[in-house]
């Protein structure tokens, strides 16, 4: 984990860049504004996500609870008749909030695989609910939106309109996501995940810090499964259900866990690589490939891409020079980090 | 994988309760056969087989084109499928997941998820995303009497499969030499490095063996439901809860939690039938709640 691309004079300069980038990616030729969309809710997710797995050191498997959940309640309250897409929104991001509130506050009891394993479980409870709940979410078909609600007046019906309001809940969601992190409560976090019994014994509650950093993170998962709902007019199973916490998961570690920004570079790829893949023959089974470069990510390149870049930039420089005891001899010398 | 309603739901009579708790065995002895693999497997590797559905899911293929392309009687694919996917299992931990050992679990775990979508996937690729139905033996088709009903021989078979197979596993682990050796290498690797013996062999062994139960499993569900690519996706879920019921790495807890669970979400289904798929979940959560490590786990294993 690094705070290198977040921190200080380059870490402005690198959101600047990202942010940039996002500007403009609607007049990028072969991109598509809707999926452009798509893929600014995908990079928020994964930024939320990279706070609990890279900053905490959890690994949930259940995400999709809270990007699916909070889908699905903006969207029921859109079809009950609220207009208002930021009431409608808000209602995802709270839906979220209790429910990580509710499986942190169990979760956090165990860690590591367990942790994986005891959010995966949960989550499929979401998943059967929604499933059985027809009248609510409109079980396997899911629901259709007619609109995506106004902001104050403001019709959101215009992809390009919807797209540059995502691009700032995104990047504002993001700025959120690195105050966090680089925040003492951040440093906490960092301090728990090195080593959890020193930060215990010096009088932290870590279990507490743990379902603080659950919430957040679900929360913000929530807020960006909304933004992802309305702006497809869309909420379905496929939202709540186990391959997408996976692919919340795949993301993050593609573009490099501890990074936060790498997760978005994470989530441009993977969106990108999915849409070429649909396009090619084998069509829909698009998690031959995406499984394939996940588990050659995971056997060579652990960091992620964005990861392995800056270790890499910011790796001790070695050098040759003369021992001095046997000025015969080349010994090699690892400069100081620059502070 | 829920318990099919073998009688109309409206009865409640004490014979309907028996006959779900029968179905809930069936259900159960699946649960703890992947549940037992699982946890030799963590007991033993460190690792979270994401994979294990999928085994389960090859397992029963293994079954579906031997008798689809090679006439393979349903007997002969109990034993030769285990030994099929339990090779393929073999070649994934020697060439790939031995590579992931000594670095955080977790990427053991993620790397098992990605074979997870890449399995599955090449199985659609095969053979299409719609089941295939397996025939049941038919030496063990029909109905017996069980004296107040009269109820599927073929589930009485996997009843009595299941709890025979978990019995000997949990006597060679426990009981024999070789499980002693296991379970050594298990607690202190290095010391019983030491004493010469190749703990190396050991681990491929059991990894091996976890899989192999798995696609026995598969087997043993092949006539019971349609086989498709997807057969393993909420069994390793639910397989997943169970362990932490149980306590993960304790053999007797995950085949205790297997069966209990099993009766627990065919009864509950009976009271209630909208929680008959998230009742596991709910007892899990329970479970963590007042006792973290699992029914039957030590806090030493709780890594």
């Amino acid at each position: 984990m690094t705070l290198a691309l977040i921190q200080g004079r380059r870490g402005l300069l690198a959101g600047a860049v990202l942010l940039a980038l996002g500007l403009a990616l609607p007049f990028i030729p072969g991109v598509y504004v809707v999926f452009a969309t798509d893929l600014v809710c995908f990079a928020l997710v994964a930024v939320a996500f990279d706070m609990l797995l890279g900053f905490t050191g959890l690994l949930s498997f259940g995400h999709a609870l809270f990007w699916g959940g909070g889908a699905y309640v903006a969207a029921i309250l859109i079809t009950r008749g609220v207009t208002s897409f930021p009431l409608a929104v808000l209602g995802g991001v709270l839906y979220s909030l209790v429910a990580a509130t509710l499986v942190g506050a169990v979760a956090v009891h165990r860690s590591g695989i367990f942790f994986a394993m005891i959010t995966l479980a949960i989550a499929e409870i979401q998943y059967f609910f929604a499933f059985q709940l027809v009248d609510l979410t409109g079980g396997e078909n899911g629901l259709n939106l007619t609109t995506r609600g106004t902001l104050f007046g403001l019709s959101l019906e215009n992809d390009y309109v919807y797209y540059y309001l995502a691009l700032a809940v995104a990047a504002l969601g993001t700025a959120l996501a690195v105050r966090i992190v680089t925040s003492p409560f951040g440093a906490v976090l960092a301090a728990m995940r090195e080593n959890e019994v020193r930060a215990r014994s010096i009088g932290y509650d870590t279990n507490l810090f743990k379902l603080a950093a659950f919430v957040m993170s679900g929360t913000l998962a929530g807020l960006a499964g909304a933004l992802y709902a309305l702006g497809n007019r869309l909420a379905g199973l496929e939202g709540v259900d186990w391959h997408t916490s996976g692919a919340i998961v795949m993301m993050t570690i593609l573009g490099g866990i501890g990074t936060i920004y790498g997760p978005i570079v994470g989530a441009a790829i993977f969106q990108s690589l999915e849409f070429f893949v649909s396009k090619t023959p084998i069509g829909d089974k698009t998690n031959i490939v995406m499984g394939l470069v996940f588990a050659i990510v995971i056997l060579v390149a652990r960091r992620g891409i964005v990861g392995e870049i800056l270790t890499r930039a910011f790796a001790p420089r070695k050098r040759l020079v003369e021992d001095e005891d046997a000025p015969d001899r080349l010994i090699v010398e690892t400069e100081p980090e620059p502070v | 994988m829920t318990a099919p309603l073998l009688l109309a739901q409206a009865a409640l009579s004490p014979d309907y309760l028996v006959t779900q708790i029968f179905n809930g065995l069936v259900n159960g002895g699946f649960y703890a056969l992947l549940a037992l693999g699982l946890s030799i497997i963590f007991g033993m590797l460190r690792i979270v087989n994401f994979a294990h559905g999928v085994m389960y899911m090859l397992g029963a293929f293994v079954a579906y084109y031997g008798a689809l392309l090679l006439h393979l009687p349903f007997f002969a694919a109990l034993l030769v499928a285990p030994v099929v996917v339990g090779a393929f299992g073999l070649l994934i931990e020697t060439l790939l997941l031995r590579r992931l050992y000594g670095i955080d679990p977790l990427y053991n775990l993620l790397f098992t998820f990605a074979l997870v979508l890449i399995i599955e996937d090449v199985m659609r690729l095969a053979a299409g995303a719609l089941g295939s139905p397996y025939e049941t033996p038919a030496l063990l088709s029909g109905a017996t009497n069980l004296g107040f009903t009269l109820y599927p021989t073929y589930r009485l078979f996997v009843i009595v499969v299941c709890l025979v197979v978990c019995a000997a596993v949990y006597y060679v682990v426990e009981r024999s030499p070789l499980g002693a050796r296991i379970r050594a290498a298990t607690e202190k690797p290095e010391l019983t490095r030491a004493f010469g013996i190749n703990t190396s062999r050991l681990v491929s062994g059991v990894f091996t063996f976890g899989v192999a139960l798995a696609a026995f499993a598969g087997v043993l569900a092949a006539p019971n439901t349609n086989v498709t690519p997807t057969m393993g996706d909420s069994i390793i879920i639910n397989t997943f809860a169970i362990v932490v019921i149980g306590g993960l790495g304790s053999i007797l807890g995950s085949v205790i939690a297997g069966f209990a669970l099993g009766i627990i979400a065919a009864l509950g289904a009976v009271f209630y039938p909208p929680v008959a798929n998230t009742l596991i979940f709910f007892v899990m959560v329970l479970v963590i709640m007042f006792r973290p490590t699992g029914l039957f786990g030590s806090a030493e294993r709780a890594a």
